[in-house]
């Protein structure tokens, strides 16, 4: 409760704040439209007109909440102007990916883990490779894929599974580290095998650290999706909502989509971080 | 006895060998089948074979050496793969062609350089670097601004920011301005998360001795805890050197001047010119370790006093 105050207290700074940019930003607008009506406009009457512009610079809180319950109640749930509907198009698309990348992630860290070879052969180059700018590719792969036939869910699956790979596969392989030298001592004593020592030791000394890094990937595999939906004239989808606003001016509709990609992203974390308190308690591993 | 007598490394050394030899009965069954496969499967048997022993030698050298012939082996392969299957270049370009598009393009891709790194990315991510730091020195004082902002600032860190792409490119215009606006919000949360964890990271004893010693705020600040944030500090520096590059690419997709690494990939993407697409990957690539290693190498000058950096 300690937090809920402070926290709110920044939160209306930011929306008086945001107001007040709002009314700045879009008065040259108001007056000069005035001015061409022949108009003049006293301070009350373009405070109001800087509020309901259709196309404003800065669109006013209330605007972009309107702009976002019109794109989830406005209409039926498959109209191609319901923002549900294109949130499920680069929801299932990041799913898809990062169900592919985690899983990857996961099983190549296990490698590692277990052969020194591997580990000193791929060990470097994906410590390399978390520096290079890979969301850059990204047009790319939707292009090669669109030229072989593949199109939809899986060329924009494909950059949310490599974008969320190397997250999971560095704290994956960290995690299954953790286990010292007297935890693994304990268990040569016991004569355990290694796939005993795997089950039983090193996989759940990694459990925090895989969920730690699922979260940083879900995001990571939000980004990629949506950026793989930018480029190649794609319809469908957040992404492809932000470029036809950015294209045709329409700021109320690139703000709405803009905070339906942050309220799914928030859901997405927090539905992992759910797991993770469930199964951190199941292994009694919460404090 | 002799089992063991076996030293670990022997140890692993056979068990990758005999991991190995399922792994080559299965590739050999793919040569039977593909016969061109064969040359493909030969080289990365012995490149493999090759990196077990090397790894079993356990010499400081092998370090570099591992993973040079991995990589080498992969290009290898890729342009064998290429050659063989005669994979048409609008598909995948062989590794000569993406480098003879590098060396043929240099001042084009120079001039994208210039344009998206120096001018976008690096501008941007020094004005929100200082941003961040400045904030989360102002906020340090007040533990009801740091209660406030922080879990905002976390929750922000995870989301699609690079979704304000469009926005910022709207009011800023379409030069590098725009890039810069976009990577100054892009790294100002992480860093300042960052920043404000390290300024906490003084620990009472130090603070008390610095107290007795009667030194004012700023002295306090300059002699103790901005030294003891250095380290938290560039973690964070790290991390947004990638997200600066990013964030200054992909603003570059909503609109650019004709120049700068974006708009080259956009309208080469459009010629399904991809042996320059690739090069403009390879400068990426290049630009993005480059500048990882330099703030890694500040930071090694920086924090030498500190546990990690020691010998």
């Amino acid at each position: 409760m300690s937090r809920a105050l402070p926290v709110l207290t920044v939160l209306s700074v930011i929306v008086l704040v945001w107001y007040g940019a709002a009314i700045g930003l879009n008065a040259p607008w108001a007056r000069d439209q005035a001015a061409r009506a022949g108009e003049v406009l006293s301070t009350r009457q373009l405070v109001e007109r800087t509020m309901m512009q259709d196309r404003p610079v800065l669109p006013a809180p209330h605007q972009v909440a309107k702009g976002l319950w019109d794109g989830i109640n406005g209409q039926k749930i498959t109209s191609k102007r319901s923002l549900v509907w294109h949130g499920w198009i680069t929801l299932s698309a990041t799913l898809a990916g990062f169900a592919i990348g985690s899983l990857a992630g996961i099983l190549l860290a296990v490698g590692i883990v277990h052969s020194r070879v591997v580990d000193l052969s791929v060990m470097p180059w994906a410590v390399a490779s978390q520096t290079v700018p890979i969301l850059a590719i990204a047009p790319m792969v939707i292009v090669v894929f669109a030229s072989a036939g593949v199109t939809g869910l899986l060329p924009k699956a494909m950059i949310s599974a490599w974008l969320s790979f190397f997250p999971v596969l560095v704290g994956m392989v960290k995690g299954l580290r953790m286990p010292d030298a007297m935890q693994m001592d304990l268990m040569r004593s016991w004569n355990a095998s290694r796939a005993q020592v795997f089950w039983r030791l090193r996989l759940p000394s990694a459990m925090p650290y895989l969920f730690a890094s699922l979260k940083v990937a879900v995001g990571a595999a939000l980004v990629g999706t949506i950026v793989g939906e930018l480029p190649a004239g794609a319809t469908a989808g957040l992404g492809a909502r932000l470029l036809s606003g950015s294209y045709y001016g329409q700021t109320i509709q690139i703000w709405a989509a803009l905070f339906a990609a942050a309220a799914l992203a928030a859901a997405l974390v927090a539905i992992i971080a759910g797991v993770e308190r469930m199964v951190l308690r199941r292994m009694g591993l919460a404090r | 006895m002799r089992a063991m007598l076996r030293t670990a490394a022997v140890q692993s050394l056979v068990r990758d060998l005999r991991f190995m030899s399922y792994f080559a009965l299965f590739l050999i069954g793919a040569t039977r089948i593909t016969p061109e496969l064969t040359p493909l499967v030969v080289i990365w048997l012995s490149a493999w074979t090759l990196n077990i022993c090397l790894a079993a030698l356990n010499l400081p050298i092998c370090r570099v050496l591992i993973p040079v012939i991995f990589g080498a082996t992969l290009i290898a392969l890729w342009q064998m793969a290429c050659t063989i299957f005669a994979i048409p270049a609008v598909i995948l370009p062989a590794p000569s062609q993406i480098w003879t598009a590098f060396t043929g393009n240099l001042p084009l891709l120079w001039g994208d350089f210039v344009q998206t790194i120096l001018k976008g990315a690096l501008t941007g991510w020094l004005i929100g670097a200082a941003l961040a730091v400045l904030t989360a020195i102002a906020i340090d004082r007040s533990p009801f601004l740091q209660r406030g902002l922080l879990p905002i600032g976390n929750f922000v860190a995870a989301l699609p920011i690079v979704g304000i792409a469009p926005i910022l490119v709207m009011w800023f215009g379409f030069d590098w301005q725009s890039k810069a606006a976009v990577v100054v919000v892009m790294v100002f949360f992480p860093i300042l998360v960052n920043m404000v964890a390290g300024l906490a990271a003084t620990d009472a004893l130090a603070r008390d001795q610095i107290a007795t010693w009667g030194a004012s705020y700023p002295q306090a600040l300059f002699k103790l805890r901005l030294p003891a944030a250095m380290p938290f500090l560039f973690n964070g520096l790290k991390i947004t050197t990638t997200l600066a590059l990013i964030g200054a690419i992909v603003a570059e997709f909503f609109g650019s001047p004709t120049r700068g690494m974006g708009f080259r990939i956009s309208t080469a993407v459009g010629q399904l010119n991809m042996a320059l697409v690739w090069a403009e990957i390879l400068v990426a690539a290049l630009a993005g370790t480059a500048f990882y290693g330099i703030v890694a190498l500040i930071e090694k000058r920086v924090t030498f006093w500190h546990p990690s950096q020691r010998q």
